[in-house]
């Protein structure tokens, strides 16, 4: 019987069919972060259960760990006991903990793939609903609650209820500066912030398989934001040249092993999915959301929509805006570049590529934080944070930072804010903040414009 | 955790906030308008009091609740036990404390037009109903609960699958049988699968074997 790609990881990582009905999928890696690696500990210590795996278990300090250069425990004074209790009980279990001053430490999302943790095939589970970003490597990756992941702890394995299948087939190809967080922003527009619950999605599609792995995972990032808990991509040669030689990643005739093995990892051709949705990207130009969910984005040269309901309405209001007035133009405060959704390295070279030689506005605060402690040091290496910097940028030490404010850094009330992350919620990034969701590129091109603008017109001298 | 029977209690509706100033924009596609896409950023903003163990009853809502006319403001949901939403509840972060808060105020069902996954399995986890009423019959409830305005409770009654109250017969609803045992029995999530370890042994063996790259998360520099 033919099988999508789902189907062969779930029915190679079942373990047992639980009496309740559940299916048991085993979890080859696990990270904990920590927001909510406290409690979960804590949790397991209390009933005395141990750590059934800590082998195959991470941990790291992103959520609520300062951005701020030379920052320490209470650098954000609210952070510290989350930090200290990460840290004594990874110690405690005997967990592998990123921590702060670790030369690798980062957001879990963005550690667990550079350094190869997470492989095609592979089952991964964080207590965060961004885990589906490790999906751009043909990982299945569940986020998970606080019981969930004390869950996982004990047993290595998750009871799910099995999901149903949707094919998300992105053709045709992106325009210069037209990204993978623009198509992913689309297809969130397209199909809604509920389109995919219940679902497993696997994107295909030439403009999908035309992404470097980075846009993959931006791509499978966005994926929660459509309501599915998991989205990957199928692994390529693209997929593993990226991987080969990945401190973690197996290594001489391990990887000719498994290698093998991950070619296998594709839906077969006459496979059904429950769902389908296609989108063609030629005609796709940057994207930015107008109001306070995800899939309420547009084009960048597009205006504001009328208001069609009260929901809406009352996003308008939120925003500051009117029904039916540019984008383009709208002034800017403040720009974040930085969060599990887009800094990785390239991310952070489209940014700099924009910013080379220009300078941002007196008025504007722009703030670029890489993904992790690795990315930071390759882009230093690559003089990007020289030229952040000189042009007014701040450049802060690796967390999730403005992404939810959980470390202390937050716009300011009413401030319009254009942000490279992934949620632009009400007070999201600190009260009445008006964040406004967009690629590196374009956050960038706002940044230095002091404006909501079209980067094309920007970099072609025309905005 | 503990077992979901029946709860009775006043029903709260998460009504969609339109200021009086506001004329409106169009009649709502169903009535009456209940919220949609309540994120766990609103349910429990942890931004405002972040502590590994904070005051889980003042973070729920709590900057709606800075609006005097919010319904848990209101004193007769001050002991609410259920509460009544849209579309898509409890979407966004995997945060728990959504759920946590919810229970710090005595709420154990959630009644929606549907729920995110997440929030949903974390409801399931500490023994709060999250109940899905859809198309007409959702209508109709919501309107009772309006119309009931805290004033007489409604009841949930899990091994018959109803919800009742004021305004109306029970209603029916449907959940899968696995998530309504769970519920019933309080079961422990660990324990259940814990009785599966054997299995997990034997599947860690097989895959050692079969993909030991899977078993081995080892730094290799």
């Amino acid at each position: 019987m033919p099988e999508t790609l789902f189907d062969k990881i779930w029915r190679s990582h079942l373990v047992a069919r639980r009496g309740d009905g559940r299916d048991l999928i085993y979890i080859d890696r696990h990270v904990l972060h920590d927001l909510h690696a406290p409690h979960a500990l804590a949790q397991l210590d209390a009933k005395q259960r141990p750590v059934r795996r800590p082998d195959l278990t991470f941990a790291t300090q992103d959520h609520t760990i300062a951005s701020k250069p030379g920052r320490d425990d209470t650098t954000n004074p609210e952070g510290a006991p989350f930090l200290r209790a990460t840290r004594a009980g990874s110690a405690r279990h005997g967990i592998r903990l990123f921590d702060l001053g670790d030369p690798e430490q980062g957001i879990s999302h963005v550690v667990a793939p550079e350094l190869g943790m997470v492989l095609p095939g592979a089952t991964h589970a964080v207590p965060d609903s961004h885990a589906c970003t490790v999906g751009g490597l043909g990982v299945l990756a569940f986020g998970c609650g606080a019981s969930e992941l004390e869950h996982v702890l004990a047993t290595q394995v998750l009871a799910l209820r099995r999901p149903r299948r949707m094919r998300v087939r992105a053709d045709g190809r992106l325009g210069t500066q037209v990204t993978a967080k623009d198509l992913a922003l689309r297809i969130i527009a397209e199909i809604g912030v509920a389109g995919g619950r219940g679902h497993s999605i696997e994107y295909a599609g030439t403009a999908t398989r035309g992404l470097d792995v980075e846009g993959r995972l931006t791509l499978c990032n966005l994926t929660i934001e459509m309501g599915a808990r998991s989205g990957f991509v199928a692994p390529d040669d693209t997929t593993f040249q990226w991987l080969a030689g990945r401190p973690f990643a197996p290594q001489g005739a391990a990887w000719d092993r498994a290698l093998a093995h991950w070619g296998t990892l594709v839906s077969d051709e006459d496979a059904t999915f429950e769902r389908e949705f296609a989108i063609d990207c030629d005609a796709l130009e940057p994207q930015i959301t107008w109001g306070t969910d995800p899939s309420q984005a547009v084009g960048v040269s597009a205006r504001v929509p009328q208001a069609a309901s009260d929901g809406m309405r009352r996003a308008l209001d939120y925003m500051g805006l009117r029904g039916g007035e540019p984008l383009e133009g709208l002034p800017v405060g403040r720009v974040f570049i930085g969060s599990c959704t887009n800094a990785r390295l390239p991310d952070l070279e489209a940014a700099a590529a924009v910013v080379r030689g220009r300078k941002i506005p007196p008025n504007v605060t722009a703030l670029v934080v890489p993904g992790s402690t690795s990315v930071k040091r390759a882009a230093e290496a690559r003089g990007l944070d020289e030229v952040f910097r000189s042009a007014g940028f701040l450049w802060g030490e690796s967390g999730c930072s403005m992404c939810a404010g959980g470390n202390g850094d937050r716009g300011l009330p009413q401030e319009r804010c254009v942000s490279t992350t992934n949620r632009n919620f009400e007070n999201r990034q600190g009260t009445a903040v008006r964040t406004h969701l967009a690629s590196p590129a374009t956050a960038a091109a706002a940044a230095i414009a002091g404006r909501i603008v079209d980067v094309r017109k920007l970099l072609a001298g025309v905005a | 955790m503990t077992p979901f029977t029946t709860l009775t209690g006043a029903a709260a509706p998460l009504l969609a906030h339109v200021p009086a100033k506001w004329t409106p924009v169009r009649r709502q596609e169903h009535a009456p308008s209940l919220e949609d896409d309540i994120n766990t950023d609103q349910i429990a903003p942890q931004q405002m009091d972040r502590r590994l163990d904070p005051d889980y009853r003042a973070m729920l809502f709590r900057r709606q609740r800075q609006d005097a006319d919010f319904v848990l403001n209101r004193p007769q949901f001050q002991d609410a036990a259920i509460l009544v939403a849209g579309r898509n509840f409890g979407c966004g972060s995997a945060r728990e404390t959504a759920v946590w808060a919810l229970m710090a105020w005595g709420i154990r069902c959630v009644v929606a037009r549907g729920f995110a996954d997440i929030f949903r399995e974390n409801c399931l986890q500490n023994g709060v109903l999250p109940l899905e009423l859809d198309g007409a019959g959702a209508d109709a409830f919501a309107a009772r609960v309006v119309a009931a305005d805290g004033a007489a409770p409604f009841t949930v009654d899990l091994p018959a699958q109803t919800i009742g109250g004021p305004g109306g017969p029970d209603v029916n609803f449907d959940i899968a049988p696995a998530d309504r045992l769970r519920l019933l029995e309080g079961l422990d999530d660990i324990g259940l699968t814990l009785k599966h370890a054997d299995d997990i042994a034997a599947w860690e063996r097989r895959t050692a074997t079969e993909q030991p790259w899977l078993q081995s998360a080892r730094d290799r520099r």
